[in-house]
């Protein structure tokens, strides 16, 4: 079964070419459906191939699948293969299960899109190459798949590139990813190097044997974790992502939460041996990265007011989470989290593209307020992600979250804390969101008197009612929702079944995606326990730290404890303020502004940066024209009467030929000493 | 006199094994002949005769190449021509380059004075120039290539007579050239003082044989320094990079595009030529100098083409970054020059000229065609929404920049990752480093280009952009073989392995 693994990404490859060919005549929707069933018989593979390896022995639950020899170089052989193990197909199935979820939204979200199947055809290429990424048997078919996966992030999140925020976004994530990408190519050259080979297996096997080096382990593990900061959205990368949401809602959902930007984790987790037997300081770097970004990110999204960019700035610290998890050698809870925040997070993102699209275009939460009555399936499956998110028990970002703080303590009090702080904030950050959202007064109502309020389509009808009401309709007090004629444009509506079956079913795993992997508390049956665990051992078990005889193991009572009580504070301070108003909101303009990090890396890169660029090109005229001319004085002096029929140009270029073939005779004379 | 032409015996010549480069010399010959004597052909007739002799020149090279698989390297005409894959494979990448020029040449030449044979048959001796540079064996034959090859690309620059930049461009590279050729001729000289030989079979032998390593002779490194300034011209290497965006910029697109593939390949082989199967004596005296040259020209490429503004003088920046990727190829070769085990550096240079030649022909067809439409116009304003209105165009426009960025999938990931796996692995860490922080950089300039394909509108005159027929087929060709190559390159990585069984 598992020799079929390269059936998961040829069936979004077949999807994304005939949409190539014929997207245009299958049209809207039929386009979204093909796209969609493409990615769901993706699903459907990976799920048998989970049941063959459930089958069979531990040992026996890999297989690698080459299809052709890719690169052969020399004593480099890098084969296009595929490794199907329980990592790669449990990465597999939730890409393409999420995915499919996520494609099945698009088609209603972008419904009447002039470039509907165009939109699909990115979606599948972006899926083909993330599950390259995952299934790659050595670093170069991530590579591919990694860098597919920019391309496509960039593609989409430009989408509407008649906005140009968008264009500048898309601009600044493939710019971010360059680097980061840059990360990933030493990384393989160095791999290369010192193994002689990319394959994962060759890699891990060498560290596992102890042939690879520490300096060689140290040297991979930090560029890929370059690498992984630019792709995974962390510090001091991160500022990419916020932006990107300027692309559609299903992307932001897609790419930008559930799958791609988890692709920098992925690859920390497929290598952890080597990240093992790296020097001490590579996992505490990891783990202070991500612990950072996390508490970071959270302060930043306390005092953001478009709905996306909460967000995106959460998904940013979740991530950090993950990250976290990876440098405390949790790799288990690393990839836990990735499962219930892709689950939780899709939803959320969804769940904000419906509240999006029912308001028209609204993004901004202080324009919002009172969706509940007009939207209840959607600000039902909101809140449930949400609860999620919060770390609410028994949902499932509660248990993965736990079991990424017990690990932090197990390796040490700071990281704890900087997890446990920024949960603190995410329950309170994401708490004002949803009251800011659903609950309160209906902001939205005055809008109909706003002169300058964007309306994504203006009707004549709409436009001319909300002229003439203007003077005699101008006092909307709040609070009992009327909606006389005129204001009837601007109701809120609840999004069509297609739009809401992701939503549900995406809830559905929200709050059930813990039973993955319970813990070994409150009488769970051992053998409900520690699910995923179990199924990841064989990949993770050089790696995975030991907690077992920990302080903090033996206490995992009181962390969860600690951490529900955590919780409560967040959301009863969020309630407090947003909905009782007790407290004056304090949400200064240095977070509003993300501590102004993204600001002043544009202003430098705009700057000196693109001065510095300026001076390169400046000093290269320069030379050519003042230094060439200098040292070429005696020549111009000679040559001062033959100079009029002349256009001057050739002859300081001829200087500058002269200057660099005695810079290398001097060179030869000094050094080599030929004379 | 008389007696001495009595004994003249003239060398032994296996005809059939020279003819890829008769037949151009022949094709040349008989485009101009004819030419003359017949009234104008129909349209597009010189430019098929032209591209039917490359191809006729690159089939032969073809059957000479299994000839040389089959019963290994040797020497021609006693000694002069090396006869080996290298040359074969070189010669075959100049056919294909002519191939494609000459079908973009046509519909840029229709209605201008020049539309005769004579630009068509100077391609074709440019051609034989650069196949000659290529299967030199003997330092004299090498220049007789170079300076058949530059003469023909000085009048091909200068064709346009309509516009002064031509003229301009054409007698800037005239003069430049010239003296770049003196350098060359000159450092010729003191290793023919130095070693008593211009053949390069034998230059090794006496190198290996008279020379003392504790007194390096002054007058052959004196004329390694000369070679060298000569070469680094031929491939505008920076500092000797001056005169390419200029030329680039004013000498026909056709032509430009020639430049960026046919010379830069002839002048890389000959490089090649020169210092790895010449001088591999002299390797530690040489190789900085390739380091110093690579370095410069991957920074000063990539670097001030962030900040040019035509998209043609981009290119040509881009050209001189694309320069500095080989180079550090040809340092890497040089690390293990004239050793039994010659490493992967000459192979990988090999597999990037062939690859970019492909990608550059293509990006400079997509600028004649918006150039045209823009009369005149290559500044990147001109490209703005061109995929509104073209899409197919920019789409393959999109694929040229994304292999010239070096992203998987395509032919320039599949070149970059050639030359760089070869520094690193002759242990060329620094170089290797620098020549991927410089592909970074660069990739911005090629994104900048997207962008203005990609966004804004077209400017209000919306007259259709027309693509003539030869050169859609051009770009598409190119586009196809940029992505195939990229996903499938393993034959032409076999194909590349063999070069390093030279014939010397």
């Amino acid at each position: 079964m598992a020799e079929l693994v390269w059936l998961i990404p040829a069936f979004p490859l077949l999807g994304f070419l005939v949409l190539l060919l014929f997207g245009r005549r299958l049209g809207d929707p039929i386009a979204g459906y093909f796209a969609a069933g493409m990615v769901f018989a993706s699903f459907v593979v990976a799920a048998a191939i989970y049941f063959d390896f459930l089958g069979k022995p531990e040992e026996d639950r890999e297989e690698v699948v080459t299809l052709f020899s890719w690169l052969p170089v020399g004593e480099l052989q890098v084969d296009l293969a595929f490794l199907a193990d329980p990592l790669s197909i449990a990465m597999c199935l939730f890409v393409c299960g999420i995915g499919g979820l996520i494609h099945l939204f698009a088609i209603g979200y972008m419904q009447g899109d002039p470039k509907f199947s165009k939109f699909f055809l990115y979606l599948n290429l972006f899926v083909f190459s993330m599950t390259l990424l995952v299934l790659g048997e050595n670093l170069l078919v991530t590579f591919l798949g990694w860098e597919g996966v920019g391309t496509c992030s960039y593609l989409l999140v430009s989408f509407w590139h008649t906005r140009e925020e968008a264009a500048t976004a898309g601009k600044k994530a493939f710019i971010t990813n360059r680097v980061g990408d840059w990360g990933v190519m030493l990384a393989m050259f160095l791999a290369f190097a010192t193994v002689g080979s990319l394959s994962y297996n060759a890699l891990n096997d060498a560290a596992e044997s102890g042939l690879m080096s520490g300096v060689a382990a140290t040297g991979i593990a930090m560029l890929l974790l370059l690498g992984a900061t630019g792709k995974s959205a962390q510090l001091p990368l991160y500022f990419w992502l916020p932006d990107a949401m300027a692309g559609p809602t299903p992307v932001s959902a897609l790419i930008h939460a559930a799958t791609m930007v988890t692709g920098g984790v992925f690859l920390l987790v497929r290598i952890n041996p080597v990240i093992t037997v790296a020097y001490d300081w590579v996992p505490t770097t990891i783990a202070y990265v991500g612990g950072i970004t996390a508490l970071f990110a959270a302060t930043i999204a306390l005092a953001q007011n478009d709905i996306k960019k909460v967000l995106a700035y959460s998904t940013v610290s979740q991530i950090g989470y993950m990250i976290l998890a990876v440098g405390s050698g949790a790799y288990v809870a690393a990839i836990f989290h990735m499962i219930t925040h892709a689950s939780f997070k899709a939803l959320l993102f969804l769940g904000a593209g419906s509240v999006i699209h029912g308001m028209h275009d609204e993004q901004d939460m202080h324009k919002m307020g009172g969706l509940r009555k007009y939207m209840p399936v959607t600000a039902a499956c909101y809140i449930i992600g949400y609860l999620a998110i919060a770390g609410v028990p028994p949902f499932s970002g509660f248990w993965s979250k736990d079991e990424v703080l017990l690990y932090a303590l197990a390796d040490s009090v700071p990281l704890y804390l900087l997890g446990l702080i920024a949960a603190i904030i995410t329950a309170f950050y994401m708490t004002r969101q949803v009251i800011l959202v659903f609950f309160g007064e209906a902001k939205w109502e005055s809008r109909a008197n706003e002169a300058e309020a964007p309306e994504p389509e203006p009707t004549p009808q709409s436009v001319g009612a909300a002229v003439s009401d203007d003077p005699d309709e101008a006092a909307p007090d709040g609070g009992a929702v009327t909606t006389h004629g005129a204001h009837g444009e601007f109701k809120p509506h609840e999004s069509p079944p297609v739009m809401l079956i992701p939503l549900v079913v995406l809830a559905f795993l929200a709050a059930t995606a813990g039973v993955l992997n319970l813990p070994a508390l409150f009488g769970i049956p051992t053998r409900s326990q520690l699910k995923l665990e179990e199924w990841l051992h064989p990949v993770i078990e050089f790696g995975e730290a030991d907690i077992k005889s920990s302080w903090a193991y033996e206490n995992e009572y009181l962390l969860v404890a600690l951490a529900i009580a955590c919780v409560a504070v967040g959301i009863g301070l969020a309630w407090l303020i947003y909905s009782q108003k007790r407290i004056k909101p304090w949400e200064p303009s240095f977070l509003a502004n993300g501590w102004y990090y993204d600001s002043t890396i544009a202003k430098f890169m705009g700057g000196p940066g693109r001065a510095g660029f300026q001076a390169v090109a400046d000093v290269d005229r320069l030379y050519d024209r003042h230094v060439v001319d200098g040292t070429a004085i005696g020549v111009r002096e000679t040559a001062g009467q033959l100079r009029k029929g002349q256009t001057g140009n050739v002859r300081q270029y001829a200087g500058f030929i002269g200057l660099g073939a005695l810079l290398i005779l001097a060179w030869l004379v000094v050094f080599r000493g030929i004379l | 006199m008389l007696a001495q032409v009595d004994t003249f015996v003239g060398p032994e010549v296996n005809w059939f094994a020279l003819s890829p480069l008769i037949a151009l010399v022949a094709g040349a010959l008989l485009m101009m002949l004819a030419g003359a004597l017949t009234p104008r052909w129909p349209n597009g007739l010189y430019a098929l005769a032209c591209a039917t002799t490359a191809g006729t020149a690159g089939a032969l090279a073809m059957v000479q190449w299994d000839d040389i698989t089959d019963n290994g390297p040797t020497t021609l005409v006693a000694g002069a021509v090396a006869f080996d894959t290298f040359s074969m494979f070189v010669t075959i990448l100049i056919c294909v380059s002519i191939i494609l020029v000459a079908m973009l040449a046509d519909d840029y030449l229709r209605g201008t004075p020049n539309d005769g044979p004579e630009i068509y048959a100077l391609l074709l001796t440019a051609g034989a120039g650069g196949v000659v540079m290529a299967s030199a064996n003997d330092l004299i034959v090498l220049f007789l290539g170079l300076e058949t090859l530059s003469l023909a690309l000085y009048v091909l620059a200068a064709s346009n007579r309509r516009s002064n930049r031509s003229g301009e461009s054409g007698i800037k590279y005239f003069v430049l050239g010239g003296f770049a050729s003196a350098f060359f001729l000159y450092g010729i000289a003191l290793v023919y003082g130095a070693t008593g030989t211009t053949n390069i079979s034998e230059m090794v032998v006496a190198l290996q044989n008279t020379v003392d390593l504790e007194t390096p002779d002054g007058l052959a490194l004196a004329g390694v320094a000369l070679l060298l300034v000569g070469l680094g011209f031929k491939v505008a290497a920076v500092p000797f990079h001056i005169w390419t965006p200029d030329v680039y910029q004013g000498a026909p697109s056709p032509v430009t595009a020639f430049m960026a593939s046919v010379a830069k390949a002839a002048a890389f082989a000959a490089m090649l030529r020169v210092l790895v199967i010449a001088l591999p004596f002299y390797r530690d005296d040489w190789r900085p100098v390739i380091w110093v040259l690579a370095l410069l020209s991957l920074l000063v490429g990539s670097v001030v083409a962030v900040v040019q503004t035509d998209v043609k003088r981009m290119l040509a920046y881009s050209s001189i970054s694309h320069a500095g990727f080989l180079l550090v190829g040809v340092e890497a070769a040089g690390h293990t020059a004239g050793e039994l085990d010659p490493g992967s550096g000459m192979s990988a240079v090999m597999l990037y000229l062939m690859l970019y030649s492909v990608m550059v022909i293509g990006s400079f067809a997509v600028v004649l065609v918006v150039q045209r439409h823009a009369g005149g116009d290559s500044s990147i304003e001109a490209f703005r929404g061109l995929s509104m209105r073209r899409p197919a165009i920019a789409t393959a426009f999109t694929v040229f920049l994304l292999a010239q960025a070096g992203v998987p999938f395509t032919s320039g990931f599949i070149a970059k990752f050639g030359v760089i796996q070869a520094a690193v692995d002759v242990d060329s860490y620094a170089i290797a480093v620098i020549a991927m922080v410089s592909a970074v950089i660069a990739a911005f300039v090629y994104l900048r280009i997207m962008l203005t394909v990609w966004t804004g509108t077209p400017a209000e005159n919306s007259e259709p952009i027309r693509v003539p027929l030869a050169v859609g087929v051009t770009i598409a060709g190119a586009a196809v073989f940029t992505l195939f190559a990229g996903i499938i390159p393993g034959w032409l990585i076999d194909a590349t392995d063999t070069v390093t069984q030279y014939a010397r």
